[in-house]
């Protein structure tokens, strides 16, 4: 079999991969999807650590992050369309109404 | 090199060349599809894994309505391509990928510096994380949680009706 290691570096592996869009990327829908792809690593890193101990509970911490992304997904890109509608554009460089 | 050790390298490949693919691709459909196969393949990787629940739960969840919506969503944003060079701030993007260089070898460092000290995984007890033995660690242990999350979708769909709603009948 697999070495848990293993598993646990492509995890990381995909997960500073998803960091790297959210920090060079403009396009906030890219970033939406980087978000997407830290999740996904961070519950392979469940599954593993489920698998690796034998126990359910890591499976079902998956289960539950899975629901929550799909609202967050849900309501980010309800706001995306929002935006887009009022400023024409998803470059997050030119939304910065906020900034102090 | 054991059959399962070959699988795991050849689908991490194609899970990490998709991933670059998705963060370098200027077209955004391209994008979408790139993160579809990073999902598929973690799915693969959960049926490894022994969670057979998860890996189909993942394609009919992420690769089936998530990624669904990110399609619907670039198609009413329009496949737009931003000018990518530099922001406001010019040495964003040089340390950002200098910093996350540096975090990727000291991590894979860390986990590589203990092979079989997490030990090798044990292949998968016969039905363990099946549907059946999630369902009945999930609605006797964790029935509070799993209740909060059907209010926390119904909330979720709900906000995304009125945000996207146009305020024209007013």
């Amino acid at each position: 079999m697999v070495p848990t290691n293993y598993f646990l570096i492509l995890s990381a592996v995909l997960f500073l991969l998803g960091v790297l869009g959210v920090l060079v990327r403009r396009n906030a829908l890219v970033i939406y999807m980087s978000i997407e792809l830290m999740l996904n690593a961070a519950n392979l890193a469940f599954v593993a650590f489920a698998s690796a101990s034998g126990g359910l509970e890591g499976q079902l911490a998956v289960f539950f992050v899975m629901t929550v992304a799909a609202a967050e997904v849900a309501v980010g890109l309800a706001l995306l369309v929002t935006i887009f509608r009022t400023k024409k554009t998803i470059d997050i460089d030119t939304l910065h109404q906020l900034k102090g | 090199m054991t059959v399962d050790l070959l699988v795991f390298l050849i689908l991490a490949l194609i899970a990490v060349g998709a991933a670059v693919g998705m963060l370098f691709s200027r077209n955004m459909v391209y994008a979408v599809l790139f993160l579809v196969l990073v999902m598929m393949t973690i799915a693969v990787f959960y049926l490894m894994l022994g969670a057979p629940f998860l890996a189909m739960a993942q394609i009919t969840v992420y690769a089936g309505a998530i990624m669904v919506l990110f399609l619907f969503a670039v198609m009413i944003l329009g496949p737009e391509r931003l000018p990518e060079e530099g922001g406001p701030v010019a040495w964003q993007r040089p340390v950002a990928i200098g910093l996350t260089l540096a975090f990727l070898v000291e991590v894979v460092y860390a986990f590589a510096a203990k092979v079989g000290g997490l030990g090798t995984l044990m292949p998968p007890a016969e039905g363990a994380g099946s549907p059946a033995a999630i369902g009945q660690v999930l609605f006797n242990q964790y029935l509070l949680p799993f209740e909060v999350t059907s209010v926390l979708l119904l909330v979720a769909t709900v906000g995304a009706v009125v945000l996207t709603k146009d305020g024209k009948d007013k």
